[in-house]
């Protein structure tokens, strides 16, 4: 590098830059606080919501699925599942996924296993509520078809 | 070794490479699953591979991060170790709490295991990477803060160099952004937008100043250039690294949540995220044009040029690959994500870890002038089939990710093909991927071999 360009011009740049954009990212981060309400479903977010999703959490689903494309690429995306698999109607979405959780594992040779979690009833409804609430946040038209 | 403290770094790399083994092995076994679906089940679900794979990577990374910090930071000082007992009695507290949770994942249900460790009284569990019972994550942050003292003292009480700063500053931040692990809303956009806090704001962060600077040590070391180039240039790094990254952490809030201005914020900045990269390549293979002496530890030498490189292209060119907006609605959540996931984690962190590791073994190990000619080409065996096999590791899963892209996410609802469908049609790159994981794993076994290769005919010669 030129010898015009020293060493405290350097560090400048970094500690500037770095004061600078973090601040400007703190910023962003305060607007996106208060645009969220309008966008992340938080009116449905019930006690069976919160519910649900600890039972996401300590089943450990994100190991093999994705959530809004977050999470593992070994089983399908259920950002969107509620649609897929229940055409975004509450009834028919909770009677597949009930019947589908007790089939679990499907023990088909060669193929992918999920495992039986030996959820509840009343667990079922509240993973189901979860799944549904998440369907619901805007993200953006993502994914780009129903296959997730 | 200047400094008998700084041999405190050897344990530090010792697990470290342990866990590393343990980390390939069970890469191995998911890339196998991902052919053979029920291979292993119910023994060990998927789920629980990855989390041992994903864990024991961030583990072993950290390990070997102390490790380099304990080793680097009282010769930059120029003073011993603040407290070489401490940072044993650490070692061995974080290597407990990081085996006994491993082998929780492996010996109980997740669900047991949330239970066994009082996960409803601070729920933390259960989101990728930061799969730890909330008592090993409060564990990390005992560790790492004894750390921080114990180099902070160092430091203190030392020579102050542009290099040790800029590493304590990377180690702090690492600390910091870890403690929003802790933050778990009900409310999942948030739990996600705070998630992206550790996560990014560690690897496009605070990490590439630890690993500039260490980086710039080895090169200090091996090459003889003058402090004030190399200082300067590890300035000019970090400063791209954080003016481009900080807002770079956009990328990741296009689809969960967050406003759409994300989408521009987000693609100009982290399409920007490959110039720090590009750099700290460019600045490898200058210094080493411009040596001022032939270091006899030429494994190190190539470690670090390699790391420059596979950096660049897994960070940099296989980032920018999918992180422009309208391309990443697309490849979102596909195995191009995999694919730069793979090259990224070994360019960047692993090397930077290797490289260390490859300076400062020998030194440790009483063998000043680097390891013997013999060990050395194994060693560098073993950095070629790695290097290599994590190429095509990389460009197979980039391919089965872009067909997944072309048959399932491109076509119009019903014409797309599920996922499970799409799944067998990219299988042909799946056993090509898991046959360069195989070769992967002879690098593996060749470099570990190296250590057991007798280091004294160099001083006969």
């Amino acid at each position: 590098m030129a010898e015009r360009f020293t060493k405290s011009m350097a560090r400048n740049i970094y500690i500037g830059g770095s004061v600078f954009f973090f601040l400007l990212f703190l910023g962003l981060t305060l607007d996106t606080m208060s645009e969220l309400p309008k966008r992340d479903n938080r009116q449905n977010l019930t006690e069976s919501v919160a519910r649900g999703k600890m039972l996401w959490e300590v089943n450990n689903c994100i190991g093999c699925h994705s959530l809004q494309g977050e999470g593992a690429y070994f089983a399908p995306e259920l950002g969107n599942v509620f649609q897929r698999r229940g055409a975004g109607d509450q009834t028919a979405f909770r009677a597949f996924f009930k019947a589908w959780m007790q089939a679990m594992p499907t023990k088909a040779p060669g193929r992918r296993q999920m495992p039986q979690f030996n959820l509840n009833d009343q667990q079922l409804d509240d993973l189901a509520s979860f799944l549904e609430y998440a369907s619901q946040i805007n993200n953006n038209n993502w994914p780009p078809n129903i296959e997730g | 070794m200047k400094f008998q403290s700084q041999a405190v770094a050897k344990p530090y790399f010792i697990f470290a490479l342990a866990l590393f083994a343990g980390q390939v092995l069970f890469g191995l076994v998911m890339g196998l699953q991902y052919i053979v679906g029920d291979f292993l089940f119910p023994a060990i679900p998927f789920n629980v591979a990855r989390m041992v794979h994903t864990n024991l990577l961030i583990v072993w990374l950290l390990f070997g991060f102390m490790g380099a910090a304990y080793y680097l930071i009282p010769e930059e000082s120029e003073t011993e170790l603040h407290s070489p007992k401490l940072a044993i009695l650490l070692f061995w507290v974080f290597a407990v709490a990081g085996t006994l949770t491993i082998l929780g994942y492996l010996m109980v249900p997740y669900a047991s295991l949330a239970k066994m460790t009082g996960n409803d009284l601070l729920p933390t569990m259960g989101r990728e990477f930061l799969e730890q019972p909330t008592i090993t994550k409060i564990g990390i942050v005992i560790v790492a803060l004894g750390f921080l003292f114990n180099i902070g003292m160092t430091v203190l009480k030392g020579r102050k160099t542009v290099i040790n700063i800029v590493l304590m500053t990377g180690l702090l931040g690492l600390a910091v952004f870890f403690l929003f692990s802790f933050y778990n809303p009900e409310n999942l956009a948030l739990d996600k937008y705070f998630w992206w806090w550790v996560v990014h704001l560690w690897v496009e962060g605070v990490w590439e100043l630890i690993m500039g600077s260490i980086l710039a040590y080895v090169l200090i070391k091996v090459t003889g250039v003058d402090r004030e180039v190399i200082e300067k240039w590890l300035y000019v790094i970090i400063a791209m690294a954080l003016i481009t990254g900080i807002l770079g952490t956009g990328h990741h809030f296009y689809w969960i949540g967050p406003p759409e201005y994300w989408k521009v914020i987000g693609s100009v900045f982290s399409a920007l995220e490959p110039i720090p990269f590009f750099m700290m390549t460019l600045f490898a293979f200058n210094m080493v044009n411009r040596r001022r002496r032939e270091h006899p530890n030429r494994a190190a030498t190539l470690w670090a040029l390699g790391c420059g490189v596979m950096a660049f292209l897994g960070a940099g060119v296989w980032g920018f690959l999918h992180t422009l907006a309208p391309v990443n609605y697309y490849t979102h959540g596909t195995q191009v994500t995999a694919a730069h996931g793979h090259m990224a984690f070994y360019g960047a962190y692993v090397m930077i870890v290797i490289t260390m590791i490859s300076y400062a073994m020998p030194i440790m190990r009483g063998r000043m002038e680097g390891n013997s000619n013999k060990a050395q080409v194994v060693e560098m065996w073993g950095f070629w089939l790695m290097t290599i096999a994590m190429v095509f590791i990389t460009l197979f899963l980039t391919a089965a990710g872009i067909l997944q892209v072309w048959i399932q996410r491109i076509p119009e609802s019903g014409a797309a093909l599920g996922f499970m469908e799409t799944q067998d049609k990219v299988m042909l790159f799946y056993w090509l991927r898991e046959i360069a994981g195989v070769i992967f794993l002879a690098g593996l076994v060749a470099y570990l071999a190296s250590f057991f290769i007798k280091g004294d005919d160099r001083a006969a010669a």
